[in-house]
């Protein structure tokens, strides 16, 4: 099964980190991928600019709405994404723990199977890692 | 990171907004913020063990209100003065919390705890003080660090300010549309002092410079519950554009670089990428403003791979537009700076004569007539610019680059014999 990997938490807290605790945090998440990485499990993943950055397109009733904003005002909203081909639910459900397990705060992961998946052939050029 | 370092950065995150509601609730800051405090108390005491709550504001409102009443019924049992009418919905004691959460009232809290810091009667050092203790909650050392003064001339300075603002009363209707885009505005112009404040007083004070970060937090904060409000869009791209150069502004010897000279591979291309980001959604609406303007101009130059590159024909245009819409010297100023490197020094001098006596005593207005002065060759005008600059420099680094200025007309001034 192939799974996305959605990640939530409050972007009040995450995007007031100082740049060494973000780097701090950021290393811990790596190492759980890179084993993941290396077996060929991990395909793209993505993290979100703030939602003060996010546009939603919202159907009208005649022409779409173009709104500032993210999709929902909710308290917790999505900061990032993990696409992970895995076996088995519970093998998607460990590499979550593991994510969370080294992520402080109250984090959730939305684990949710693909419909339709394309890796795409982007060759990101400025947005850095 | 630790626990405890986790809550304390979600208590300050949730700070505005459930302090703002406490402020709505008891309609006095001295009961909100305590009454904030001794739920700040309850969560670092409980959180750590039952794990953080999914919604850390309103459990703060929630506690915060229940220990407020609790003061407030004691102090009320020690007066003869029944205190109820002191405060609103005592009654409602009760009530559902997550219905009073869920209406629109919370934007409106923030923006008026914002708001209350900037009373037109303080002095702008003092609105940037009284932002920093109640609205980011920084504690009165760390902000007086910042300013360089002892932390009982800040605690005085700060409780003069709350008297002052609680003197003025505080506004609690819900604000009309017109009144609530004036505080915007208001709050805005609030917001970028403490930007400014870092980014002059940060190069010689590290306790200053976390001021930009906070200006950009509260700016982000501000955004979110206005999403759609273009000029803070724009507001927050400038203080990302001018921030993402940190780094590269100032050199290890504390000497100020200037923006041709910068190591651009250096400047952060996270903060400007968002900056980008949020320009192209301002510019959708078609409301330029102030803020947007200096953030297109700032976004020019981040975009140039190399000083040679910067497209000085778009910057005076938008230096242009920002001198329609906002006249001052100052910008004025700066158009002289971008005409210099399409049409040569000489025609900024023409610009910037008229400046004079306007600008007499900023210093940069001297620096940059120096600077002119030197390019076309006219050194003894240049070096007295540049004395004058020196004279009424706000720092040792604005000095040092004025300095070195007159080194470079020196050097090329044949020695005298």
């Amino acid at each position: 099964m192939l799974y996305a990997i959605l990640c939530y938490a409050h972007e009040e807290t995450v995007f007031a980190w100082s740049r060494e605790e973000e780097e701090a945090v950021m290393a811990k998440l790596i190492e759980v991928q890179t084993p993941y990485a290396e077996a060929g499990k991990l395909g793209p993943v993505g993290r979100l600019m703030p939602t003060t950055a996010a546009t939603t397109v919202r159907k009208g009733s005649q022409e779409p709405l173009v709104l500032d904003g993210p999709f929902a005002e909710t308290k917790e909203v999505l900061l990032g994404f993990y696409t992970l081909d895995v076996e088995t639910l519970e093998e998607a459900v460990a590499f979550s723990k593991a994510l969370s397990a080294v992520n402080p705060g109250s984090s959730s992961y939305e684990i949710r199977p693909f419909l339709v998946f394309r890796p795409g052939e982007i060759k990101p050029s400025e947005t850095k890692t | 990171m630790t626990d405890i370092a986790w809550i304390e950065l979600a208590l300050t995150a949730a700070r505005p907004q459930a302090l703002g509601a406490l402020l709505r609730y008891f309609r006095d800051l001295d009961t909100a913020e305590e009454a904030f405090q001794e739920a700040c108390l309850r969560a670092i005491r409980t959180w750590p063990d039952k794990g953080p709550p999914r919604d850390p504001a309103a459990w703060l409102i929630f506690v915060g209100r229940n220990s407020g009443i609790d003061v407030v019924r004691k102090r009320s049992r020690n007066d003869p003065l029944p205190e109820e009418e002191a405060f609103s919905d005592l009654s409602d004691a009760e009530g559902d919390m997550a219905d009073r959460l869920d209406n629109s009232h919370y934007r409106d809290d923030i923006l008026r705890l914002m708001f209350i810091c900037c009373h037109p009667d303080l002095p702008a050092t003092q609105q940037i003080a009284l932002a920093l203790r109640i609205v980011s909650g920084l504690s009165v050392a760390q902000i007086a660090r910042a300013f360089l003064v002892g932390d009982s001339a800040m605690e005085q300075r700060i409780t003069r300010a709350k008297a002052r603002v609680a003197k003025a009363g505080v506004p609690f209707e819900t604000p009309g549309p017109a009144e609530r885009a004036e505080r915007l505005g208001i709050v805005s112009a609030m917001i970028y002092l403490v930007f400014n404040e870092g980014y002059s007083a940060g190069i010689t004070n590290p306790d200053s410079a976390a001021f930009c970060d906070e200006a950009i937090r509260l700016a982000r904060l501000l955004l979110r519950i206005f999403p759609a409000e273009p000029e803070i869009m724009g507001l927050l791209a400038l203080m990302l554009l001018q921030h993402s150069r940190a780094k590269t502004r100032i050199d290890t010897n504390g000497q100020i670089v200037l923006l041709e000279d910068q190591d651009r591979s250096r400047w952060d291309s996270r903060l400007i990428n968002e900056a980008l980001a949020l320009l192209d959604k301002a510019i959708r609406h078609r409301k330029p403003g102030p803020y947007q303007v200096q953030a297109a101009i700032s976004a020019l130059h981040a975009r140039a791979p190399t000083p040679k590159e910067t497209d000085w024909q778009e910057i005076t245009m938008l230096y242009g537009l920002l001198e329609r819409i906002q006249p001052s010297p100052v910008v004025t100023l700066n158009k002289a700076v971008a005409v210099s490197k399409l049409e040569g020094p000489e025609a900024a001098l023409e610009m910037i004569a008229p400046l004079a006596e306007k600008l007499d005593g900023y210093f940069y207005f001297h620096g940059v007539k120096g600077g002119l002065m030197m390019q076309a060759g006219r050194r003894p005008e240049a070096r007295e610019a540049f004395d004058r600059a020196i004279a009424l420099a706000n720092s040792p680094a604005e000095c040092a680059h004025i300095r070195q200025q007159i080194d470079k007309l020196g050097a090329v001034t044949p020695p005298v014999v």
